[in-house]
């Protein structure tokens, strides 16, 4: 019944169930810190689970990492990295209230960044895993040394990895979305909630791909 | 830094282009650092020096990137909670997969130590 | 905002024009598509009435296979699909949403004066999460079951089983999600949105329930998640890190399963303590005996619920050691409830009680939760339990926890809000007449069970031998006595609708916020949001009848 009068006092974005634009915005960014604990868990899983099993056959998770190449994994470490950089800029630009087409530059660039990242992961590593028969399940033909270990170690990176990057293409798609409701100038330096939210979930994707890249390609080492 | 305080409140802290840059190029000498380490045979500590790394990479990522240096108590207080249930998952996971066949309970530190240590 | 309250005294007051949120929009499609919480929790209610009542079919007819020792109606094949089903809908469909899912979703942001929840778009998601898992389960329970147990154990479960675990494991995980958004949306909601003058420890304690049981939401249910895919990746592409052929550990997926599934006991037990404190102070008119006790006793069962799980493993070849850190972590989550039961026992010293039909389920919850929770200590001992593990007793240990703490609880939770759902009255005389069959029915149904597990009657069979047969019997009479209970509250609740007086906004003389808007209240709750002056509960002092 108010909608009216309340329109007309705050910016555009605003949803009627909150006060005033602040809470609105404290409210986003609590929802995503606690979406992103829920992540820490769902990975959690994962990881609790890697961290016994490496202890229970060490040797054969040494074997089974190096059956992954550290070039490619190094690589997209860094792609990873100037992706959040960029990301960070691209809220940078809106909360300074910088042209649309400064704030779409950096988006893309990040969507740019992350598809290599996927793309290096599908062209230089999954595909070669899958020629070298090294995807268990699908095609698998390692008989090395360690070979149920090395078969237990594959699954996990597997798992992980692609866990991982079914959350990179979720990311991609909510860059998408960004992109379309930056050049609609649904953001200001007042309100650019969505931004920054998604822009802690890209954060968090980079931090779990940080964890992974020595737990997976390094730990156990490479000498 | 200074200049920026005012606005740490509510509408988000902006963060100069140089801190970005600076955490950036942390990143990516830890990046190198620990693919360098790793091929150098430290043992067991290539496990820690790396898991060290990867921890200062994030808190990095979370403080600067993250704006959690300029958040709320409560935004660290979530953090810090996730992390923590991590740990409950982990400890109490291994206090059963790492001690099977212990046929006795042993006493003080050596109740601990030797998970720990199975661990790198 | 001064303009938009101004206007709102402008237009005529919606209360005298009788609108509320249930008949400002007519159509399905104002329902499918709601934003509203209070219409969410509805369509939570009539889902979990329907899951309810499926699961309670399985349980029926499990009892009356058990009359007879050679088991009266199925093959044991069936027997086992029969007792999954059952644990998996009542568990997953049923306990974990009900109480958070329909009154706290109603209630949550009436009871700290807001407009609606903080994230109205999530809400409405979780509820299509939840009845597409829904869907996924009935769908495998139809087109021919799953025979696992509600546990999904492997290897059985990944190797062995041919029932539809990966379809039911399926709906479970997207389910979870439903959980887990439900939990985010209150957890931002009950920080973010309190109205003015609502301070952390004038908060109902309901509220205090719902924080933490959100707290295991968020923090458990990923876990389960993740589990669930490992364990369908296991059984569809054979490649996993269960399957002891490549080294994996089939009890690793037990800890991950219980890291989540016994916080998930107190996801379903803590909203029931949050309605109990309501319950227990409007029908003894008293202000809650020791407010911050009760509110922290509830953050700490939800984080103490975190360290106890490998109590349920304690005779699967979990290592002594871990044994032990369980079993003396475990009694440990005794103290915060019987904090609580102490707290509500002192409350009504004093009061002045009356007997409507929610505190007939309160008092009832109050006693068998007791008996519930005393029984786990014999459990949680590691010696008790070796002997006791894996009998009846566990079987009434935990339906005495669930079914006389947890349903209890809602079905006194329903009575109560009722009016305020509906805006009309039941007839009181069949709720208390319906209140006292369930207690009745319940007590016959498990307490025999409790004997049959003493005596060494193992659960999850389809026949046993014919000396436990005259408690069988017992049970089984019990369980029919239950359902006749269940059904009573669906006959006069469902008349109440349409034909119950009307029930003013506040029939109980209750205190709190959400009985000083109109029954049924507005769309946006309050006219104008409200200022809080005064702690919970704050009841005239004793003595002082009205």
């Amino acid at each position: 019944m108010s909608d009216l009068a309340t329109h007309g006092a705050h910016p555009q974005g605003f949803a009627h169930q909150f006060e005033d634009i602040e809470q609105q915005r404290d409210a986003g960014r609590l929802g995503m810190w606690v979406f992103l604990v829920t992540e820490i868990l769902f990975f959690g899983g994962m990881f609790t689970s890697y961290t016994i099993y490496r202890a229970l056959h060490l040797e054969s998770f040494v074997q089974g990492s190096h059956q992954l190449i550290v070039k490619f994994g190094a690589t997209n470490t860094a792609v990873l990295i100037l992706s959040s950089l960029t990301m960070a800029l691209a809220i940078r630009a809106a909360q300074t209230g910088k042209k649309k087409g400064q704030i779409i530059f950096w988006l893309i660039l990040t969507m740019i960044l992350g598809a290599a990242f996927i793309g290096i992961k599908l062209r230089f590593e999954w595909y070669r895993d899958y020629t070298e028969g090294l995807i268990p399940g699908v095609h698998w033909f390692y008989n090395g040394p360690h070979a149920p270990g090395v078969k237990m170690f594959m699954c996990f990176y597997f798992f992980m990895t692609g866990l991982h990057a079914i959350h990179m293409v979720v990311g991609l798609g909510l860059l998408t979305v960004l992109v379309i409701m930056t050049a609609r100038n649904k953001f200001s330096a007042e309100y650019y909630s969505p931004l920054e939210i998604s822009g802690l979930y890209w954060h968090f994707v980079d931090i779990v791909w940080i964890f992974l890249f020595p737990l997976l390609y390094l730990i156990g080492g490479r000498y | 830094m200074s200049d920026h305080t005012e606005q740490s409140g509510h509408a988000g802290h902006i963060v100069p282009v140089s801190t970005y840059l600076f955490v950036f190029l942390a990143l990516m000498v830890g990046t190198a650092l620990t693919t360098w380490i790793a091929y150098i045979d430290l043992g067991r500590w290539n496990t820690v020096v790396a898991l060290t790394i990867a921890v200062i990479k994030m808190v990095l990522v979370v403080l600067f990137f993250m704006h959690v240096k300029y958040a709320t108590g409560l935004t660290r207080v979530v953090i810090l909670a996730g992390f923590f249930w991590l740990g409950i998952m982990i400890t109490l996971s291994c206090s059963d997969e790492l001690t099977r066949g212990w046929e006795i309970v042993p006493q003080g530190w050596n109740m601990i130590v030797p998970i720990v240590a199975r661990l790198f | 905002m001064s303009t938009a309250i101004a206007e709102a005294e402008i237009h005529e007051t919606p209360a005298e024009s009788g609108v509320n949120y249930l008949n400002v929009t007519y159509g399905i499609k104002s329902w499918l598509l709601t934003l509203d919480h209070k219409r969410i929790g509805l369509l939570y209610l009539g889902s979990i009435t329907l899951m309810f009542f499926v699961g309670g079919m399985a349980a029926v007819l499990m009892r009356l296979h058990l009359v007879e020792p050679q088991g009266a109606l199925f093959e044991p094949e069936t027997y086992n699909k029969m007792f999954s089903t059952h644990g998996i809908i009542m568990v997953f469909f049923f306990l974990v949403p009900s109480i958070p899912a329909t009154l706290g979703n109603f209630l949550i942001p009436l009871m700290i004066g807001a407009r609606d929840v903080a994230f109205p778009k999530l809400n409405l998601m979780s509820w299509y999460l939840y009845i597409t898992g829904a869907a996924f389960a009935l769908y495998a329970t139809l087109s021919g079951g799953v025979d696992t147990g509600w546990t999904f154990y492997p290897p059985y479960s990944s190797l062995y089983s041919h029932t539809h675990v990966v379809t039911v494991a399926l709906g479970v995980f997207i389910a979870g999600f439903s959980s887990i958004l439900t939990g985010l949306n209150f957890i931002v909601t009950i920080h973010k949105m309190r109205a003015p003058g609502m301070t952390w420890f004038r908060l109902p304690l309901f509220i205090w329930a719902m924080y933490a049981t959100s707290l295991i939401f968020v923090l458990g249910t990923p876990v389960i998640a993740i589990t669930l895919f490992l364990l369908g990746m296991e059984r569809i592409l054979h490649v996993g890190i269960f399957d002891p052929s490549v080294g994996g550990d089939p009890l690793l997926f037990q800890h991950l399963f219980w890291f989540y599934s016994h916080p998930a006991v107190y996801i379903m037990i803590l909203p029931g303590m949050g309605v109990v404190s309501e319950l227990i102070t409007a029908f003894s008119r008293k202000k809650i005996f020791g407010y911050a006790f009760v509110a922290f006793s509830s953050l700490s069962i939800a984080i103490i619920s975190f360290i106890v799980w490998g109590h349920h493993m304690f005779v699967t070849g979990q290592s002594i050691y871990a044994g032990l850190v369980f079993s003396v972590l475990s009694f440990l989550v005794a103290i915060p409830s019987a904090v609580k039961v102490f707290n509500w026992t002192a409350t009504l010293y004093k009061g002045s009680i009356s007997y409507e039909a929610p505190m007939l389920y309160a008092l009832g919850f109050i006693g068998l939760f007791t008996i519930g929770g005393l029984t786990g200590l014999f459990l949680a001992a590691l010696a008790t339990d070796v002997h006791l593990n894996g009998t009846y007793f566990i079987v009434a240990h935990f339906h005495y926890v669930m079914v006389g703490g947890a349903v209890m609880a809602y079905m006194g939770g329903l009575h109560f809000w009722w009016p305020k759902i509906t805006g009309r009255l039941y007839p009181d005389l069949w709720a208390r007449i319906a209140a006292a069959i369930i207690f009745i029915g319940f007590n016959l149904t498990f307490f025999p069970q409790f004997v049959l597990g003493y005596l060494g009657m193992p659960r999850r069979y389809a026949i046993y031998p014919s000396e436990f047969q005259v408690l069988n019997v017992m049970s089984s009479a019990g369980a029919s006595i239950l359902g006749i209970g269940y059904i009573i509250p669906l006959i006069y609740f469902i008349w109440s609708m349409r034909y119950g007086p009307p029930a003013g906004p506040n029939p109980w003389g209750a205190k709190g916020l959400e009985w000083t808007t109109q029954s049924p209240p507005l769309t946006e709750n309050f006219e104008t949001i409200p200022i809080v002056t005064e702690d919970a509960y704050n009841y005239p002092s004793e003595g002082a009848h009205v």
